[in-house]
């Protein structure tokens, strides 16, 4: 050792303060991602999503339902992650119901907010949860996501308080003669202009011929 | 007419059951002229807004002229008193607000619903109103907006404080001053209420620790009501005693703990999660949470058993033996209707089972791997990777494993997971090596993805000519020529060419088959394979060596730029790459975090590389005649975090000149600097141009420069500089950031030391061959010494330190040391200042601290006396 300089080394270095909290939380308001309700096809009949920055197209958004209706249409498991989202999903004859926040999110507050979804459409549409009934008072249902859930911060997870906040004209008939006059008007209107349509195109066709 | 009602119903679901599918968007936006009747038609009215609604939220987009139309036609419907219409309106001003024009035509109708009597609009009306102001308006509805949070109504405090919230992602400012009507809601008796109110409590407080410590202390004590006030109280809590660096205050984590025994699961759920995700919880703290979730382990509940299995899979990736209590349970849950349960289960359990358990897990897993998503799969994998890393004996039962999930169905990601797992397992154990090649070899000969394929085909290169029987792979190479792509095929020759430089044996044969590759049809096959087999034929190893093992490793867009410019001048002379700087190579790859691990968060400020400094420095003109910027450091913070003023440092480094960039950001709302400039001194330097910065407004970011000319003697080149921020301080007026005085005063702030370190002087440079480039370099310049590094402890940690301290790359994976082992060497490479190629080799031995052994090799004997000084 002798012909070996030894010495002492002493190398000073900074601990980095690298991605300290990367589990903890960020304590946030802004819990839900997006809140969508789909038909039996996995189409979208609403849809809701917060966040630009987990998907900052339609495009996406509707390539996400597509593969979570796929997923989850057959298996009534409740949960599932897919894309860094975890979804609590629900469903009822031919409508399914989602709430999605990320993948760290106490899912038990996704599942209150999903019920909280479920119950108060359940109330609006008199317990006949399916896509029909849902179509014809799409407006109230509108309103009752809105107070569900603004921006991406739950707003109310009592579905009572929610069917109150929006159940303005409940006391009313969904089947009163206006309606039912109306829609018949709108179906023949709809309906002449679908014949008309027809007739022009055979008429093309005997021309082609 | 209830039974036309029917036939039109049966109609219409044989239609596709949707009277809103196949709308066109011009027709309904037609329909919307319906607005403009007076009296307002109701029920038409609200049947069209709908549709626009509904097709806005199918994705719909509209023009900002058709946006506006109907905004503005939607305007006279505030006529009517319908409540749905009235509230349908609201939904249209939010939707169309962020692209019709003139929007704030509403906010006197909307004041007017928000300060009316009638509650249905009240709260409805300030979410809406809110959405459309910014922070100068919102002076004018202050007054209003501050009765609203303490309105007695909970739906109308809570559309407050939740706008509130939206408010102060733009202008945190306004919502600041009405900390105490939120402070008063807080104690509201309503769920929602009072966690909207502490959500926005805490978003104003959050950037004063001392305000938050004493708002939890206070909450931690006197009981919130709403469990969801209480998770969030709960992560506020775990977030302070993470940051906290003196230790955990005792009575914050004696609350974690007590919400474990709370009534509400959200509440039991987000404590237990909170503890065993904080990093300072010993085993005996994580206790009760474990047994916690435990019990939900056996929860009817999907989403319990879901929550519980997924936090303790988490946990088991750090401690795993504080989850083995858990295993029966786990056991159970792997036959769980969720596939998600199941497989986080199973993963879970891959990590904390035993040795013995693995057979029978891996059975269960190949049982159920079809019925999950890709995502999951890849969760699985990395079980596996960990499971061989820590039982390298049940390596071959694995690698079967993973042999045929390899040969299974699945994307590019699974793929690509399986075969890292099987790489790092063949870097692990050198024994598992030749069975793993094997296993890679089979996979390519049918391997859809091309960046898998020449993946592979790389490693093979690099790997195959080390092993027994070099030659059994250049069939699978060779194949990939006569079938593959044309990408394929380049890296396939390239690797050929690897064989035959490192083979002696092979090298004949490999020359034939090159040749036979300039048949190629495509371009680059072509001209590589004539490279390739001109410099083979030569069979000159000097030449082989720098040509194909070590090849120069130019950073590609300096060598455009130096060549463009060699081609402007007199290109008489020879073109000199040593001016040209060595591409760093490539940081550890990232790995792709799966979905068990939170989205990485958005980097907060993108770091320029090269190329970018490169460019901001040539646009200086004090700074144009120093040449291509050789390397610049990581940003170097001179001031503690959350200071006044916060100064960071980036040293560049050219042929003869260092500059260093002092980029400061003014933390201080109330002034305005100007002439910001940072003084720096040091033993033996020159200083010879100080670059201020002219104004720095508040939180804003600018830049002074400071430019030293590098000492002649190389052995000078390091050193150490005070540093002071010199500033003309202008105070101002916080909200418009106008300067109220002309006059400033001067002022200086004392920052941290600059070091300027042998490590500025050497970029890091990757070796695919280091003891081919060892052997060539030669003794010549060769200097040795030996080291005791007394304070270092593990092998580990000696080498990130050399490896830090000298600024060079690791070569042949040498910086991981096998476990267990008391020696090792670390081989290092990079380029001197100048272009000169460094080698170092340290031998180091673990006995009472590490003793090093440092032999240094380059091209000058200087340098090489400077790294190896260093050290000292």
């Amino acid at each position: 050792m002798s012909g070996l300089l030894v010495r002492n080394l002493i190398l000073y270095f900074p601990v980095c303060p690298s991605r300290r909290c990367k589990f903890i939380q960020e304590p946030t308001l802004y819990v839900i991602k997006g809140i969508a309700i789909l038909d039996n096809d996995g189409n979208r009949l609403l849809a809701k999503y917060y966040d630009p920055s987990v998907f900052p197209t339609v495009k996406e958004e509707k390539k996400f339902e597509k593969n979570l209706f796929q997923k989850t249409h057959r298996a009534n498991a409740e949960v599932i992650m897919l894309d860094r989202l975890t979804c609590v999903y629900r469903s009822n004859v031919d409508l399914f119901f989602y709430v999605m926040g990320l993948s760290h999110e106490n899912e038990l507050i996704l599942v209150s907010v999903l019920s909280c979804l479920y119950d108060a459409v359940s109330a609006i549409l008199r317990k006949n949860v399916e896509k029909r009934t849902l179509l014809d008072n799409l407006d109230i249902i509108m309103l009752a996501l809105d107070e569900i859930c603004d921006g991406g911060v739950p707003l109310e997870t009592d579905p009572q308080v929610v069917t109150q906040r929006v159940s303005l004209r409940m006391e009313e008939s969904p089947f009163n003669d206006q309606t039912v006059t109306q829609q018949v008007r709108q179906k023949l209107e709809t309906t002449t202009g679908a014949v008309l349509q027809s007739a022009r195109e055979q008429l093309k066709w005997s021309l082609l011929k | 007419m209830m039974s036309s009602f029917k036939q039109i119903k049966k109609d219409e679901e044989e239609g596709g059951g949707n009277p809103y599918h196949s709308m066109d968007k011009t027709s309904v936006l037609q329909e919307a002229r319906v607005f403009n009747e007076t009296p307002v038609n109701v029920k038409r009215s609200t049947h069209v807004l709908t549709k626009i609604l509904y097709l806005l939220n199918q994705g719909e987009t509209l023009a900002t002229k058709e946006a506006t139309d109907a905004f503005f036609a939607m305007t006279k419907l505030f006529q009517s008193n319908d409540l749905v219409l009235r509230r349908l309106v609201y939904l249209g001003i939010k939707e169309l607000c962020t692209v019709a024009e003139d929007t704030i035509i509403v906010t006197s109708s909307l004041t007017k619903d928000m300060t009316g009597r009638e509650d249905q609009y009240r709260a409805p009306a300030i979410r809406a109103l809110c959405r459309i102001t910014d922070a100068t308006m919102m002076q004018a509805i202050e007054r209003y907006m501050k009765q609203a949070i303490v309105d007695r109504a909970p739906g109308v405090s809570s559309a407050a404080l939740v706008s509130c919230r939206h408010i102060m992602k733009d202008s945190p400012d306004v919502v600041k001053r009405w900390v105490s009507e939120v402070q008063e809601a807080l104690s509201s008796d309503c769920v929602m209420v009072q966690f909207h109110a502490l959500g926005v409590l805490h978003q104003i407080r959050k950037s004063d620790k001392l305000a938050v410590t004493k708002m939890v202390t206070k909450l931690t004590s006197s009981g919130l009501r709403s469990p969801y006030a209480i998770c969030l109280l709960i992560r506020i809590v775990a977030r302070l005693i993470e940051e906290d660096e003196v230790g955990a205050d005792s009575r914050l984590f004696d609350f974690l703990e007590s919400m474990l025994r709370h009534k509400a699961e959200m509440v039991i759920y987000e404590a237990a999660n909170a503890i065993v995700t904080l990093r300072k919880s010993s085993a005996r703290d994580l206790a009760p949470a474990i047994s916690v979730l435990q019990l939900f382990l056996s929860s009817p509940k999907p989403t319990l058993r879901f929550a519980a299995v997924r936090t303790l899979s988490k946990v088991a990736m750090t401690q795993p033996n504080a989850v083995t209590a858990c295993n029966l349970d786990l056991e159970n849950l792997i036959q769980d209707v969720n596939r998600s349960i199941a497989t986080l289960a199973i993963t879970t359990l891959l990590k904390t089972g035993s040795e013995g358990s693995v057979d029978r897990l891996m059975k269960s897993i190949s049982s159920f791997l079809n019925d999950i998503s890709d995502e999951f799969k890849i969760v699985v994998v990395e079980a596996l990777r960990a499971l061989a890393l820590k039982y390298p004996r049940k390596q071959a039962v694995l690698m079967g494993q993973l042999a045929d999930m390899l040969r299974s169905e699945g994307g590019l990601p699974y793929k690509e997971a399986i075969a890292s797992t099987i790489i790092t397992i063949i870097e692990d154990n050198p024994e598992a090596k030749e069975k793993g090649l094997d296993h890679l070899c089979e996979f390519i000969e049918d391997c859809e993805h091309t960046t898998l394929a020449v993946r592979i085909i790389h490693l093979l290169g690099r790997e195959g000519p080390r092993t027994r029987q070099p030659a059994r792979y250049i069939r699978f190479v060779y194949n990939r020529v006569i079938l593959e792509n044309a990408a394929v095929r380049a890296a396939a020759v390239s690797v050929l060419a690897k064989f035959g430089a490192q083979c002696e044996s092979l090298l004949g044969n490999i020359l034939v088959l090159l040749q036979r590759c300039m048949m190629d049809t495509e371009d680059e096959v072509r001209d590589r394979a004539t490279y390739y087999h001109a410099v083979l034929a030569t069979r000159d190893n000097a030449l082989i060596n720098q040509y194909i093992l070590n090849p120069p490793q130019f950073a590609l867009p300096s060598l455009e730029r130096a060549l463009v410019q060699y081609l402007r001048t007199d290109t008489s002379g020879p073109f000199d790459t040593r001016t040209i700087p060595t591409a760093p190579p490539p940081q550890e790859e990232k790995k792709t975090p799966n979905i068990m691990e939170p989205a990485p968060r958005p980097v907060e400020r993108i770091i320029p590389t090269h190329e970018k400094y490169a460019e901001q420095l040539a646009a200086i003109p004090h700074f144009a005649h120093l040449g291509p910027l050789f390397k610049s450091s990581a940003p170097l913070e001179l001031t503690e975090a959350e200071t006044e003023y916060m100064v960071r440092c980036i040293k560049h480094t050219f042929q003869k000149h260092i500059v260093l960039q002092f980029d400061c950001t003014n933390t201080l709302n109330d002034q305005l600097l100007e002439a910001v400039s940072v003084v720096v001194e040091g033993d033996g330097w020159d200083i010879e141009a100080s670059l201020p910065c002219p104004s720095l407004p508040y939180s804003q970011l600018g830049s002074c420069y400071t430019l030293l000319p590098i000492p002649e003697d190389i052995m000078a080149t390091t050193g150490t500089f005070s540093a002071t921020l010199k500033f003309k301080v202008r105070d101002c007026d916080p909200a418009t950031g106008e300067p109220d005085t002309d006059e400033g005063y001067e002022d200086d702030y004392t920052l941290e030391d600059v070091e300027i370190t042998v490590a500025d002087h050497v970029q890091r440079a990757a070796r695919s061959n280091f003891a081919a480039g060892w052997d060539e370099l030669g003794a010549t310049n060769e200097l040795e010494d030996t080291f005791a590094l007394s304070a270092m402890t593990t092998l580990e940690e000696a080498i990130t330190q050399i490896t830090q301290f000298l600024g060079m790359h690791p070569c042949d994976r040498s910086d991981r040391v096998p476990e267990g082992k008391s020696a090792h060497t670390l081989y290092l490479a990079g380029t001197y200042r100048g272009g000169h190629e460094v080698l170092v080799r340290a031998k180091l031995a673990l006995a009472d601290g590490v003793t090093m052994q440092l032999t240094v090799r380059s091209d000058d004997p200087e340098v090489s006396e400077v790294i190896a000084s260093a050290v000292g």
